[in-house]
């Protein structure tokens, strides 16, 4: 399998690995130096196994001078660096090349200061995005975005590609909930972009760092935005007997300029899926399930529900079931939040992150259909749909090659649709290796020059995540 | 996630189930979140994906051990704490166990480390040779600085530094079973290796409250051990001769008598009863006896759960931290029944953060990793004591003893602490705070 292509290794470093090696010990704390094979095996691939390359070797730094120290060196000495937050990416943002060393965050996993008078926490970026919530949420505050791997992933990995989640509808993606961060970039230099505060002054440089995928620079700390948890929370399950019924409720209440915390989706296959594992109550008689949660007093939560219920049941909805208890809640969240694990136990699979208008949810989800069929395969559907971001699991054998392929070629038809109805190629999992290709069916060439200008103004010698996102051929027009 | 297995290598049963394992994993990173060296070290490889990342390798080119992955192996505790998490269902226990017996199988560990290893597998599950190991740690305590600088020293000094927590050691024997008028049940109750050196209190408290409640107790004189500690260092057919040795003694019960439940108060044994029927599955005069077995296993707090329970007689409302043992919550998913049992007999049951991470204890692991398991100790002191309790309660005495040694809290076992709310006698270490 390969339908993706890597760049040829520069024997020219190969060569030299002893020495870089060496060089590297002198750099960072030995126990955060892996040079073994079997120990970067570890590393050499993310949640997109798919694809894997082994690394040159693989740096696990304490600190920003430590991550500083490293880059100049790599910057210095013309070596590739791949950052690594948790290794959650489904698009392949992490995965290494033979000739680049691992720059891993892992270590760097201290909270720096907590500050409720001004709701900011700091943070060093190899802290997991739940356990920023985790601090203070005996305080009655939470952390915005919450992505489906928010147990494992990074603050370093949410900022590289602004990851979002099943609340974001509400509370905005990690731009909106972004103050400040602690770079380091490619030649060694520390910068401090943003503040403690929203909208610092001068060029939004802080907009620019977020969703980079890593090829600007290295954040080592971020300033996060904490909120005040509101009074309660509902979420409310709605069933359809119609994926296009389901899709219609989504883009009506979004129409009505209703803003509820979270509109998630799921179809048959993945209530199957999640109701199997979690155990949630989801309806199992039904062809669509939204799960909707609403937020506030009981009588704001209340007004909300009726007007959703309303639209709903216009839309052919024949089960409406609240939560009762926080159990049930959470049960509710667990299900939803575990979908691609889940999914796990029934097939392999490449889980698809694409945006399209809400207004278009029904027919994309039609055309999905289609598509999976075409090719011979299966698909399972859950993704956040008040904010139109689809991730269609496309399931198969992966120890089929000839699967693999169908599931890849089903994976680009998917994509070039969001594309062609409005839509874009990533909704928060970035870009990565995976829809690298497909940059082109987004941007023309004019588009990608400009983009490839801003990051060569950061990283001129492409050493900072050099083989993702562009497409290998167009980098060297830049 | 793909795999890459030969055929011939599929023939083996191990492999192939290995291969079962593998496939449901799709490396999401979860259960690198609540692994307790993942949390501690930040490396990949000390993590539960890394390591079946590692073992997938070694696996499919059928390739001995390197240094490197036994390592990373030997760093896990076992807690399951992955399993827990995974949502694909990923049976980290039985790859775990595949992997350390092929490690066993390939590669030669370093002589200390071999001669610790054995030493433990043949002491440790011996009650008698048990009690002269404790006795030569106690003459050995004031070398223990010295040794720590030999090779594989600081092993064994923290052994000794261990054995010195044993304070409340009684002459022990093997308690006898005991029987009731018109019983409304009859069950095994498992002696525990250690636990019979070292805390004969936990089932003499467990038989009281079985026998209170109508049912009776069976303790079969040949029991030996469960086999989880030979099973957890590497050493697959000594663990399985246990399993099998095990299955006849309580088979032999079930035929003379009936067993309505064989029931444990250590719960590392527990989850490894519970796993008979896979251990021993490809066994043919085995495989079905051993599933009925498993089928029988319950942790005390399980079958008292399920009891019409007396009321207590005691004035109780101290507050209790209810530390879950990870074989527990775990590797046997109990998790309310001991904390509603505690709450029924009027304690003030507390919630201890983090609760989901191992308090470093690990069977033998705090042993063999002092130095991780000491970090783990202190950050499960720290949290335990955030919910500022009178009294530690357990299920599980590796637990008990690993935080006993970090806390001036009293540890108790957990039905030390139902007995006395139903008139059994105070637990000796809570003698001069609550008597």
């Amino acid at each position: 399998m390969s339908k993706i292509r890597f760049t040829e290794p520069n024997r020219e470093i190969l060569a030299r690995r002893d020495s870089i090696i060496n060089d590297l010990t002198r750099l960072v704390d030995p126990a955060g130096l892996i040079t073994s094979a079997d120990e970067c095996r570890a590393y050499e691939t993310d949640a997109l196994t798919a694809y894997r390359k082994m690394p040159l070797a693989v740096v696990l730094p304490k600190t920003t001078e430590e991550v500083s120290a490293v880059l100049k060196y790599c910057h210095d000495t013309g070596v590739k660096v791949v950052p690594r937050g948790a290794g959650t990416s489904l698009a392949g943002g992490a995965i290494p090349s033979e000739d680049a060393v691992v720059l891993g965050l892992s270590k760097m996993n201290r909270v720096l200061a907590v500050n409720y008078d001004d709701r900011f926490i700091r943070v060093e970026a190899g802290v997991t995005n739940l356990s920023v919530t985790a601090v203070v949420a005996e305080n009655g505050f939470f952390y915005g975005p919450d992505p489906s791997s928010q147990l494992a992933c990074t603050i370093g990995g949410n900022i590289a590609n602004n990851s979002g989640g099943a609340h974001c509808l509400k509370y905005g993606v990690t731009t909106n909930n972004l103050l400040g961060v602690r770079m380091v970039l490619i030649d060694g230099s520390i910068i401090d972009l943003g503040g403690d505060y929203l909208d610092s002054a001068g060029l939004d440089l802080l907009g620019l760092v977020v969703g980079s995928e890593g090829q600007l620079g290295i954040v080592t700390e971020a300033t996060l935005r904490i909120l005040k948890s509101a009074e309660g929370a509902r979420p409310v399950l709605f069933g359809f007997p119609s994926c296009e019924g389901a899709g219609k409720a989504v883009a009506d209440v979004i129409a009505a300029g209703i803003i509820p915390v979270a509109i998630e989706y799921m179809d048959k296959a993945a209530i199957e899926i999640c109701e199997a594992f979690a155990k949630a109550g989801y309806p199992l008689d039904v062809e669509a399930l939204l799960i909707v949660e609403v937020e506030g007093s009981d009588a704001e939560m209340d007004a909300t529900l009726a007007d959703i219920t309303a639209i709903a049941r216009a839309n052919g909805a024949t089960t409406v079931r609240e939560s009762r208890s926080a159990i049930e809640t959470a049960a509710i969240w667990k299900g939803r939040k575990s979908a691609f694990g889940a999914t796990g136990r029934v097939a392999d699979y490449l889980c698809m992150d694409g945006t399209v208008p809400t207004g278009k949810l029904s027919y994309v989800l039609a055309e999905i259909s289609k598509i999976v069929q075409r090719h011979g395969l299966r698909v399972a559907n859950v993704f956040h749909a008040g904010d139109g971001n689809i991730h269609p699991l496309i399931l198969y054998n992966a120890n089929d090659p000839s699967q693999q392929s169908k599931a890849e070629a089903a994976g680009d038809d998917i994509l070039r649709l969001c594309v062609e109805v409005g839509g874009c190629l990533t909704g928060e999992h970035g870009v990565g290796i995976e829809k690298r290709d497909l940059m082109r069916c987004q941007f023309d060439d004019a588009d990608l020059a400009q983009q490839i200008r801003v990051r060569a103004a950061f990283d001129p010698r492409w050493l900072l995540n050099t083989d993702k996102v562009f497409p290998l051929d167009f980098r060297c027009q830049g | 996630m793909q795999t890459n297995f030969s055929l011939t290598a599929l023939a083996d049963a191990h492999v192939s189930e290995s291969e079962k394992i593998l496939r449901a994993c799709v490396h999401c990173g979860f259960c690198t979140a609540t692994c307790p060296t993942y949390l501690l070290l930040g490396d990949e490889a000390d993590s539960p994906r890394g390591r079946i990342y590692l073992i997938k390798d070694m696996l499919e080119e059928e390739k001995p051990a390197t240094p490197q992955v036994v390592e990373h192996i030997d760093r896990c505790l076992t807690c399951l704490s992955c399993m827990t998490t995974c949502p694909s269902g990923v049976h980290y226990m039985h790859l775990v166990d595949h992997a350390r017996a092929h490690i066993a199988r390939t590669y030669t560990r370093p002589l200390p480390d071999r001669l610790l290893r054995g030493m433990l597998a043949k002491v440790l599950p011996f009650p008698g040779r048990l009690r002269l190991a404790l006795r030569v740690a106690t003459v050995s305590r004031p070398i223990r600085k010295w040794l720590a600088n030999l090779p594989g020293g600081t092993q064994l000094a923290a052994m000794i530094e261990l054995s010195s927590s044993f304070k409340r050691r009684r002459p022990t024997r093997r308690l006898p079973g005991a029987t009731v008028d018109r019983p409304r049940g009859r069950v095994a109750l498992l002696s525990g290796c250690a636990q019979q050196v070292l805390g004969q209190n936990i089932n003499e408290a467990a038989i009281r409250l079985l026998t209170r409640h109508g049912i009776e107790v069976v303790q079969p004189i040949d029991e030996g051990c469960c086999g989880a500690l030979v099973q957890h260092l590497g050493y697959e057919s000594r663990a399985l001769d246990a399993a099998r040795h095990n299955v006849d003694v309580w088979t032999r019960e079930i035929e003379n008598g009936g067993l309505d439940a064989i029931v444990v108060t250590t719960s590392g044994c527990g989850t490894v009863i519970k796993d008979y029927g896979f251990l021993l599955r490809n066994d043919n005069a085995y495989a079905q006896k051993a599933v009925r077995i498993s089928a029988l296993a319950r942790d005390i707090t399980e079958f008292l759960h399920e009891l019409p329970l007396q009321d207590g007689v005691r004035t109780t409302g101290q507050v209790v931290a209810y530390h879950s043992a990870c074989s527990m919550q775990h590797g046997q998913q109990v998790r309310d029944q001991p904390k509603s049992l505690l709450r029924r007999m009027g304690f003030v049951v507390r919630e201890v953060p983090e609760g989901h991470i191992c308090c470093g204890s690990a069977g033998t692991y705090n042993v063999l990793q002092p130095e991780i398991a000491n970090r783990l100790r202190a950050r499960k002191v720290t949290n335990i004591e955030k919910v500022k309790p009178q009294i530690i309660a357990s299920g599980n005495l590796g637990c008990i003893t690993q935080i006993g040694a970090g806390t001036g809290i009293p540890v108790v076992h957990t039905v030390e602490l139902v007995d006395w709310a139903m008139g059994g006698p105070l637990p000796d270490v809570l003698g001069r705070r609550l008597g």
